[in-house]
């Protein structure tokens, strides 16, 4: 018997000698109860919570810009007006931000079609509008790769022939998904130079099967939201009127 | 001796987990009754108003308003309560992208929550975002298996909590989900996971033998069940491998439950594992009934479910 064993048993003796009332559970009930609008509302709680929600109710329902017409992230093959849109926005908004503190500048962008989760509809855009398109709180990375990294990145756009948004990278693929032409910021992507990637933290830790951000050189993070980067580009444009281009197609 | 064997019948629509040892005497005897009522939430993740009703999933259904009408309506008909949250208070709405949890606590706060454990998605503004909004929270947050000692969390947190209500002593301790490969690191800082069986281990018999609990209740974030990854802890493995809690109550996994899961533990004595889904939908209740009588010494304890 452990020396440990011995005090808990004597303990007890002491604990059962005493007089003290011991306390037996006798019966056990559970249920759980849903919360309906049969209940009636706590109008303290109600008038506390009131402007809150008028708050938010405001700030979201705010005009910032205007969508010229309706653009799904369906709409294209390898490449999407929103998905450039959103590419592009992330490159404008957070490459000041990265040379400022670096000195460096944003090579390429690289995020998922899957986080674009709504259409992006013709007529008024609100804050609203914006965590229905970026639900998500996912922050902008840029990731220092070698070229020969930047290999395997191509590999996987070609292999998933998913119109992933991109900016500065262009790729032509044949008729057999074979790479014609790689180039970012016009240029051939050197094996000896080091690349900045700039994507979501989701992805740098290998969501959607991206396995490519790692091992890195660095990681430079940014704490600048992808949402908040497109309410930041709303509220510096009148009207969006984003297109498909050429930066990721497929000759025949 | 505190004895509890239970041994389960099923009736229709309602299970009766019915008496071991002597049984009904304790009924019949003139001993007075003390009831405990334990309500708990659990991954509310900031759904503070009420879905609506063109809601697919849960038309009308939640709202912290109609929460707190329900619990005061509860604790007029029975004032020893004590209300509990099992983690993942924040993110899901914009009060949290706006207010970054301070309505969640200051909510919480005026429903008079006890305590309550911390969840992953407590973390998604950082540790130092959880630790900015501790000032609004009047409850204690509880949990045993994370260490945040070399974090600002240090000291804000304990690993149980002994409440005295009616004369009994109800010790509660939490347990967090392992947060490595949930949430990203730079969020959760130097908080250290450690294992939840081991620290439940310690815990139970703190709670039993050090502080005399009659009842030990776990608030758990980590998740009801994992079909797919057996070897993953959950609170019906650790309700297995444990002895001395009465009930887990539990989160995380956003489990719906048709009643309070009656599992047998590592001494083959039945327990309850509990969770009611997610986003405030449902408020769970467990009702425990103490016998102040001694002279039974061989009494049972029901469970209906």
């Amino acid at each position: 018997m452990r020396f440990t064993h011995f005090f808990f048993l004597l303990y007890f003796f002491v604990f059962l000698n005493c007089k003290e009332e011991k306390l037996q559970l006798s019966k056990i009930e559970g249920v759980q109860i849903e919360i309906t609008d049969a209940l009636t509302v706590n109008s303290e709680i109600e008038a506390f919570i009131k402007p809150y929600r008028n708050h938010i109710k405001k700030d979201l329902d705010s005009v910032l810009a205007f969508s010229y017409a309706t653009y799904s992230k369906n709409d294209g093959k390898f490449n999407t007006a929103i998905g450039n849109f959103i590419a592009d926005a992330v490159y404008s908004e957070a490459n000041p931000i990265f040379k400022s503190r670096t000195g460096k500048d944003i090579d390429m962008v690289l995020l998922n079609h899957g986080g674009i989760r709504s259409t992006l509809n013709k007529g008024n855009i609100s804050k609203k509008t914006a965590f229905e398109l970026i639900p998500f709180e996912n922050s902008v990375v840029i990731i220092a790769l070698k070229g020969t990294q930047m290999n395997s990145l191509i590999d996987y756009l070609r292999k998933m022939k998913t119109a992933h948004p991109i900016s500065k990278l262009n790729l032509i693929l044949n008729k057999d998904f074979e790479v014609v032409e790689a180039k970012i910021k016009g240029e051939d992507i050197k094996n000896s130079k080091t690349y900045f990637v700039a994507t979501n933290d989701y992805l740098y830790n290998g969501g959607d099967n991206m396995r490519f951000f790692k091992p890195n050189d660095s990681a430079y993070y940014l704490n600048y939201k992808i949402r908040t980067i497109l309410i930041d580009k709303f509220n510096k444009m009148d009207t969006i009127k984003p297109v498909i281009d050429n930066r990721f197609i497929q000759i025949k | 001796m505190k004895r509890r064997d239970f041994i389960q019948q099923t009736t229709a629509g309602a299970a009766l987990v019915s008496l071991g040892g002597l049984g009904l005497q304790s009924f019949e005897s003139a001993s007075k009754f003390t009831k405990i009522t334990i309500l708990h939430t659990n991954d509310v993740h900031s759904h503070i108003d009420a879905f609506g009703p063109e809601n697919e999933k849960h038309p009308n259904q939640g709202g912290v308003s109609r929460r707190a009408s329900l619990i005061e309506s509860i604790r007029k008909e029975t004032p020893n309560t004590l209300l509990l949250d099992a983690g993942d208070i924040f993110q899901g709405t914009p009060y949290f992208n706006y207010y970054g949890g301070e309505l969640e606590f200051k909510l919480m706060s005026k429903l008079k929550y006890d305590a309550a454990t911390i969840g992953n998605h407590d973390f998604d503004n950082g540790i130092d975002g959880l630790y900015a909004q501790l000032p609004h929270a009047e409850f204690q947050f509880i949990t045993a298996n994370y260490d945040f000692s070399n974090t600002v969390l240090d000291t804000h947190t304990k690993p149980y909590k002994v409440f005295r209500i009616a004369g009994v002593k109800i010790g509660v301790f939490g347990l967090g989900i392992e947060l490595d490969g949930l949430v990203d690191s730079a969020m959760f800082k130097e908080t250290k996971y450690l294992d939840p069986i081991e620290i439940s281990q310690d815990m139970v018999r703190v709670l039993k033998t050090e502080e005399a609990c009659d009842l030990v209740i776990c608030l758990s974030h980590l998740g009801y069940h994992y079909k797919n990854e057996l070897n993953k802890i959950s609170d019906l493995s650790l309700a297995k491998a444990t002895k001395d809690i009465d009930l887990i109550i539990g989160g995380h996994t956003h489990t719906f439950l048709p009643k309070p899961t009656v599992v047998k533990n590592i001494d083959d004595k039945n327990m309850l594992v509990n969770q009611v889904g997610c986003y405030g939908i449902n408020l769970g209740r467990i009702d425990f009934y103490f016998d102040s009588n001694k002279n039974k010494s061989a009494n049972g304890t029901s469970i209906f479910v």
